[in-house]
C-alpha cells in the first residue's frame, strides 16, 4: 500500500491539496475561507501539471547547447531534457488564478460594505430580514 | 485581408478593451461609439469568415507563424463560423442597447462597462475560434473574470451571487484545465486536430476517460447544467439590466459549444456512446434540467428569475439534441444554440427596457403594458411565440428537429419532455401576454375599480436605442425561422460529423 501511494507520489498530494479546498470551498461558511479553498484547489492543480513535466534521472532544462555550430553536432536525446510546456502553460494557469483572486477579493469588499460581515449565515439571515442588519451592525 | 481575419476578430476587441480605460479617462462619453465601432470589426471579419467558409471549406491561421502542432491554430470551420458571427452580432446590439441602462444603473462607469464588455466579447470569440485546448481555458477565464466583474455591479444581492459563481466557475474551469493535464499526459499534445487523430488509439486508457470526465463535468458547471447550475439564476437576475443582456444569451450556449467540440471534434462521437455511456447519463440529466426548469419557471413571479429557469430548461434541450447521437438531434442542437440565443437575448432586452421605463419585473407589473409600450411588447409576443414553438418563428424548427432527433433514437420520454416542456413555456407567457392585453383597464385584480383610480394610460415607449435592439432581435427570430432550412445546407449539416 505505501508503495503503491510513494510511486505515485505526486498525484496523491495533488488530490488531498484538491480536496483540502473543495472541502473549504464547500463546508466552511466564512467568504474569505471559501477563497483560500480556491486558491489552494487552483494550486493543487498547478503543482498537478509541474509534476508531469518532471523526468527522473539527470534531465535537465531544455536549453540545447552546441545547436547550429555545424559539425559536432551530436544526436539531442528528449530523455535529456525536462518538458518545458506544463511549465510555461502554468505560467497562464497563475496569472489567471490571480486574477481570479483579485476579482474575488474585490467581491468580498462589496459584500463588507454592504453587510459589515463576511460570515454566510449572517449574510443570508440579513437578506432575509433586513431588520437583523441594525443588531449585528 | 481576408487571411488575416481570424486574427483580426480576437486583436481588434483586445487592443480595442485596453484602449477603453485611456479614452474614458478624459472622455466618458465617448466609450460607447468607440466600443460600438470596436465591435463593428469582428462582426465584419466574422461575416467574412463565415462567408470563406461556407465557400471553400474549413481554414485555419497560424498564429505567430507557428505551424499547428506546435503553435497556437486559430480554426474556423462551419460550426465555429456561425457561433462566431452570433457573438459578434449579439455583442454589437448589447453594446448598441447598454446606453441608457448603463446611465441608470452603471452611471459613471461607462468605461469600466465597456472595457469588461469587449474583454467579454474577445473571451468568448476566442473560445470559440481556437484550436487549442489550453487557449480555450484561457479565454474561458477571460470571458468568466470579465463577467463577474460586470454582475458585482448589479443590485441588492449581486456581489453575494458573484462571489458564489467566482467559486463555483473557477471550480469549473478547474475541472476543465484538469482534463487538458490528462489529455496532454496521455498524448502530449493540445491542438484539437492533432489530438483528434491521436485519441482513438488510446480510447481505453484510464487516463483519457478521466480527462472526458473532467472536461464534460467542467464544461456542465459552466453552461449550468441542472444540478451544476445553482449559480444561474441569482447571477443573472440581480446583474445590471445591460450586462444580463450581454452575458445571459452567451455565456451558456458558447460552453455548449464547448461541449459539442469535445464530444465530436476531439473525441470520436462514438466514444460517447460505446465506450463511456456519457450519452446517455447526459440525456436523463437534461430531462431532470428541462423538467425542474420548467417547474421552477412556474414558481417565479420575478420575470427576470423566470427567465433565467427557461434558460436552464433551454440547456436542456441543447444537451438533449447532443445526447441523442444522430443527425436530426445535433442539427436540432446546433440550431437551438442559435435560436435560443436570440430568442433570450430578446427577452432580457425587453426586460430591461421595461425596468428602464421605471415599471416593475413583477408579473402584475405587466398590467396593460401594450398601451405603454406597443413595440416593446409586441416584440415580447414575437419572442413568447418563438419560445412556444409557434411556427413563423425560429423556435418551432429547432424544437422540430430536436423531437426528430429523439424519435429517430427512439427515446420516447425525451420526445415527451419536449413537448410538454413546449406547453410550460406557453403557460408561462400566455400568462405574462394575458396581463398585458387582455386585462381590464385600471383595475385589475380588484375587479370593481373605483372612478377617481381611472388613469390616463400614456404611451411612454422605451428610448430609440433599445427599441432598435428590440425591433432587430423580433425581425431576426421571425426571419430565422423560414431561413432555417438555408442555414441548415450551408452550415451546420457540415458542422454534423459525417458518421451520423
Amino acid at each position: 500500500m505505501l508503495e503503491y501511494i510513494l510511486a505515485k507520489y505526486n498525484f496523491w498530494i495533488y488530490v488531498v491539496l484538491m480536496m483540502i479546498g473543495l472541502y473549504a470551498m464547500m463546508g466552511k461558511r466564512n467568504l474569505v475561507k471559501k477563497l483560500i479553498g480556491m486558491n489552494i484547489f487552483q494550486t493543487s492543480i498547478i503543482l498537478f501539471f509541474v509534476s508531469i513535466g518532471v523526468k527522473k534521472g539527470g534531465a535537465t532544462v531544455p536549453i540545447i547547447m552546441g545547436h547550429g555550430h555545424g559539425h559536432g553536432q551530436h544526436l539531442i536525446k528528449v530523455a535529456d531534457y525536462l518538458n518545458p510546456l506544463p511549465h510555461v502553460l502554468m505560467l497562464t494557469a497563475i496569472v489567471v488564478s490571480i486574477a481570479t483572486t483579485g476579482v474575488a477579493l474585490a467581491t468580498l469588499i462589496l459584500i463588507y460594505k454592504r453587510y459589515h460581515t463576511l460570515e454566510e449565515d449572517e449574510i443570508l439571515a440579513i437578506r432575509k430580514d433586513p431588520s437583523s442588519y441594525k443588531t449585528l451592525g | 485581408m481576408i487571411d488575416q481575419f481570424p486574427a483580426l476578430i480576437i486583436v481588434a476587441p483586445l487592443l480595442g478593451a485596453f484602449l477603453t480605460p485611456i479614452i474614458g479617462w478624459r472622455y466618458r462619453q465617448l466609450c460607447r461609439p468607440w466600443a460600438l465601432m470596436i465591435l463593428a470589426i469582428p462582426l465584419y471579419a466574422a461575416g467574412g469568415a463565415l462567408l470563406q467558409v461556407i465557400r471553400s471549406g474549413p481554414f485555419g491561421y497560424n498564429l505567430g507563424g507557428w505551424a499547428p502542432p506546435w503553435g497556437i491554430e486559430y480554426r474556423i470551420d462551419h460550426l465555429s463560423g456561425l457561433m462566431l458571427v452570433l457573438i459578434a452580432a449579439i455583442g454589437l446590439l448589447a453594446a448598441i442597447n447598454a446606453k441608457p441602462g448603463v446611465s441608470m444603473d452603471l452611471k459613471g462607469k461607462e468605461p469600466h462597462f465597456y472595457t469588461l464588455l469587449l474583454l467579454q466579447i474577445t473571451g468568448l470569440m476566442g473560445i470559440v475560434i481556437t484550436g487549442d485546448l489550453f487557449n480555450i481555458f484561457v479565454f474561458l477565464e477571460i470571458s468568466s473574470l470579465s463577467g463577474y466583474g460586470l454582475i458585482a455591479h448589479g443590485e441588492d444581492g449581486a456581489p453575494m451571487a458573484t462571489f458564489n459563481y467566482i467559486i463555483i466557475g473557477t471550480i469549473g474551469a478547474s475541472f476543465y484545465l484538469l482534463g487538458v493535464g490528462y489529455l496532454y499526459m496521455a498524448t502530449g499534445s493540445l491542438n484539437i486536430a492533432d489530438l483528434a487523430a491521436i485519441l482513438p488509439n488510446l480510447y481505453h486508457s484510464k487516463m483519457i476517460l478521466v480527462g472526458f470526465a473532467f472536461f464534460t463535468t467542467g464544461v456542465a458547471i459552466k453552461m449550468g447544467l441542472f444540478p451544476l447550475h445553482v449559480w444561474m439564476p441569482d447571477a443573472y437576475t440581480t446583474a445590471p439590466g445591460p450586462v444580463s443582456t450581454l452575458i445571459a444569451p452567451l455565456m451558456t450556449k458558447v460552453a455548449a459549444y464547448i461541449m459539442i467540440r469535445i464530444m465530436f471534434t476531439l473525441f470520436q462521437p462514438d466514444f460517447s456512446i460505446s465506450v463511456v455511456p456519457v450519452a446517455t447519463i447526459l440525456g436523463w440529466m437534461a430531462v431532470v434540467a428541462i423538467i425542474v426548469g420548467g417547474i421552477k419557471a412556474l414558481a417565479q413571479t420575478d420575470i427576470k428569475r423566470m427567465v433565467t429557469y427557461i434558460m436552464i430548461a433551454e440547456v436542456g434541450y441543447i444537451v438533449m439534441g447532443v445526447s441523442v447521437m444522430n443527425r436530426p438531434g445535433l442539427t436540432g442542437a446546433i440550431l437551438h444554440i442559435v435560436n435560443d440565443a436570440c430568442m433570450i437575448f430578446g427577452l432580457f432586452l425587453i426586460i430591461g427596457a421595461i425596468s428602464y421605463k421605471g415599471h416593475g419585473r413583477e408579473i402584475y407589473h405587466f398590467q396593460n403594458l401594450n398601451k405603454k409600450m406597443p413595440f416593446t411588447m409586441a416584440a415580447f409576443v414575437i419572442v413568447a411565440l418563438s419560445m412556444c414553438g409557434i411556427p413563423p418563428a425560429c423556435g418551432f424548427f429547432s424544437k422540430w428537429y430536436l423531437i426528430m432527433g429523439t424519435i429517430v433514437a427512439k427515446q420516447w420520454v425525451f420526445s415527451i419532455t419536449l413537448l410538454c416542456s413546449s406547453l410550460v413555456n406557453a403557460v408561462l407567457f400566455f400568462r405574462i401576454i394575458e396581463k398585458a392585453y387582455l386585462a381590464p383597464l385600471g383595475g385589475g385584480a380588484h375587479g370593481h375599480d373605483d372612478d377617481h383610480e381611472e388613469e390616463v394610460i400614456v404611451r411612454d415607449e422605451a428610448p430609440a436605442s433599445m427599441l432598435i435592439p428590440i425591433l432587430i432581435t423580433a425581425a431576426i427570430i421571425i426571419i430565422l425561422g423560414p431561413l432555417s432550412g438555408k442555414i441548415i445546407a450551408a452550415v451546420i449539416q457540415h458542422a454534423v460529423p459525417a458518421a451520423f
